[in-house]
């Protein structure tokens, strides 16, 4: 009997051993797509009739042998990926009915490790926000508490998985998009090192902050997702010509000895004191696996938030030049010159804070503003980049909170900019210097999950799997979590 | 520090179409934001370099050969207005300024 209710690496031995088909296992995810669906809001488009075929190619494979681990499991796919031949709106009205002619990178990828495509999962517009309520479309809700908002902004891919409606998805990060909506659903999200997976088909948003990466219900099937989109890629010349390591080898080494950091600048005024205590309390755990525990100090933290919205924004600006009513999306045919079509198309086709953001982008690199802000910024961005340099001399991963706050209501912070940014406040910084960073569930307070973080240097992410598995397995959340509402 | 007329401007220069609504909307939170980005002011800065990217990689070239791209067609799929095999879009200049 297929069920939806399974992690990857599960299914996949099932799949093997002949208890499941991929078709079963496909048929049982849609249909579980089909009665939450309304509630959730989780995808934007879906791919059925696509996915039983896929899941039937992936059934011959699996009977021929030796199949990739995620042959013939359902994913999902945040709607930020190009995918060939379906449309990739990043739940924007500008690109509502954008078929790309090519598949991402990491799509071509993942289908050809014959993982099935259930559907594009719904997201804040061009990957802008911390709520997923800046999707063009309609908002996703919070499997946990549907008044409650999933995170942003891989918050569909986020919901999706927590709501069983895939096994496994992917996100994007540019300043917590997978870690935070991952931390408000209870599931992992993992943001690999900055170059380990090529960007290629990824819509842009901030080009020197963006990365792909999973979103799983547990570290193992992260480890095993991650393990299928790295790579060097020749179509981007971002991505790290090294050969990643097998990321699930030694998951279960342990942490006896492995020295954690603990940055006293997360620990900061504002925070919930139920997440804070969830945290500790894990930090404590780590201590009992053997674990070293260290106080360490990124001073300049706090710098991270204003200097991420002057670079993303200014990235933006430049990223979202290209929609102008010319090449592809939503165009104001009835314009009478050049000038009048793109300020048009592009007036009508973007929503509020995507707006906000190229007015932000477009001021801070103006004439008279770019050193004072851009530079500026540039600069502080080094300073962070050396807390982390220093800190990572001495300690071996840092141990932090995803979010300051559990997922709030729908509704709370859509008409407060600056307070919607706080969201993302400790999560910024492992962009800002390019590292590998995860969030997996740490506790509850109230009914609604709380997420640790542990951040590791660049190109770390075998290291900081088996940290995370082993505070995983040790914590074992969820054999004690609050009934979900879906 | 930002009034409706600078923030005009940048609009005209982000090639974005804004209401009156939303120019004022836009001034009111960018001057909100604007202002908490004067906290950087505070920070020393003169002896740092700028960071530009994370990854310390020189610059990446490949052999100068023809590979297979995107067709034409499929390219133009997606326009909003074409012609002849080309992009199309309104006359740049008005017909009476024309060559």
């Amino acid at each position: 009997m297929a069920t939806w209710n399974t992690t990857g690496h599960a299914a996949a031995v099932a799949l093997r051993s002949g208890e499941i088909t991929s078709v079963e296992l496909t048929s049982a995810v849609l249909e579980r797509v089909a009665a939450v669906e309304a509630d959730m809001g989780a995808y934007l488009t879906l791919m059925g009739e696509e996915a039983l075929g896929q899941a039937a190619a992936a059934d011959r494979r699996l009977a021929e042998g030796n199949a990739p681990p995620l042959c013939g499991i359902p994913i999902a796919l945040k709607d930020v990926l190009s995918t060939a031949g379906v449309r990739t709106t990043c739940a924007s009205r500008i690109l509502e009915d954008f078929v790309p002619p090519h598949d991402a990178t990491v799509v071509t990828k993942l289908q050809g490790a014959g993982a099935v495509v259930i559907g594009k999962t719904n997201m804040d517009e061009f990957a802008m926000g911390s709520s997923n309520e800046n999707s063009a479309f309609y908002p996703v809700h919070n499997p946990w508490r549907l008044d409650r908002v999933p995170g942003g902004s891989s918050g569909g891919s986020a919901a999706a998985v927590a709501a069983d409606e895939c096994l496994v998805a992917l996100g994007s990060d540019t300043g917590g998009s997978i870690r935070q909506p991952a931390s408000f659903c209870g599931i992992v999200g993992l943001k690999p090192t900055y170059g380990r997976v090529s960007r290629y088909g990824l819509v842009a948003f901030a080009s020197s902050l963006d990365q792909i990466g999973p979103l799983a219900k547990d570290v193992e099937d992260a480890a095993l997702m991650l393990q299928a989109i790295a790579g060097h890629d020749p179509k981007d010349s971002t991505s790290i010509n090294a050969m990643p390591p097998d990321f699930s080898e030694g998951l279960d080494a342990g942490v006896k000895g492995m020295r954690f950091g603990v940055p006293a600048e997360y620990f900061v005024e504002g925070m919930e004191p139920g997440v804070e205590r969830v945290v500790r309390a894990a930090i404590e755990r780590l201590a009992g696996l053997g674990a070293e525990i260290v106080e360490v100090s990124l001073p300049h933290t706090s710098y991270a938030l204003t200097t991420y919205y002057i670079i993303a924004p200014a990235e933006a600006s430049a990223n979202l030049a290209r929609y102008n009513g010319v090449k592809y999306g939503y165009a104001d045919l009835d314009a009478s010159d050049v000038d009048e079509l793109m300020m048009n198309s592009r007036g009508t086709g973007f929503g509020n804070e995507v707006k906000r953001r190229i007015m932000l982008g477009t001021y801070a690199l103006s004439s008279g503003y770019y050193d004072d802000y851009y530079k500026k910024a540039q600069q502080v961005r080094t300073l962070i980049k050396h807390d982390f340099d220093a800190a990572f001399a001495d300690v071996d991963v840092l141990v932090t909170p995803t979010t300051p706050t559990v997922a709030f209501e729908l509704g709370s912070k859509t008409q407060d900019p600056l307070a919607m940014y706080l969201s993302d406040v400790m999560t910024i910084p492992a962009n800002m210097a390019g590292l590998p960073g995860i969030s997996i569930p740490g506790g509850f307070v109230d009914g609604m999950p709380v997420g640790v973080q542990l951040m590791a240097p660049a190109m770390e992410e075998a290291r900081l799997l088996r940290a995370a598995f082993a505070l995983e397995r040790e914590l074992d959340v969820m054999a004690d979590a609050p009934a979900k509402v879906v | 520090m930002l009034d409706p007329k600078q923030v005009e401007h940048v609009a005209t220069l982000a090639r974005l179409a804004l209401s009156a609504a939303e120019r004022e909307a836009m001034t009111e939170s960018l001057a909100q934001i604007l202002a908490h980005f004067e906290e950087l002011e505070g920070l020393d800065t003169s002896d740092v370099e700028p960071t530009a990217q994370v990854i310390s990689l020189p610059n990446v070239m490949r052999e100068d050969v023809v590979e297979p791209s995107l067709s034409v067609e499929d390219v133009l799929a997606n326009a909003p207005r074409q012609e002849a095999g080309h992009l199309a879009v309104p006359a740049v200049l008005p017909e009476d300024q024309g060559d």
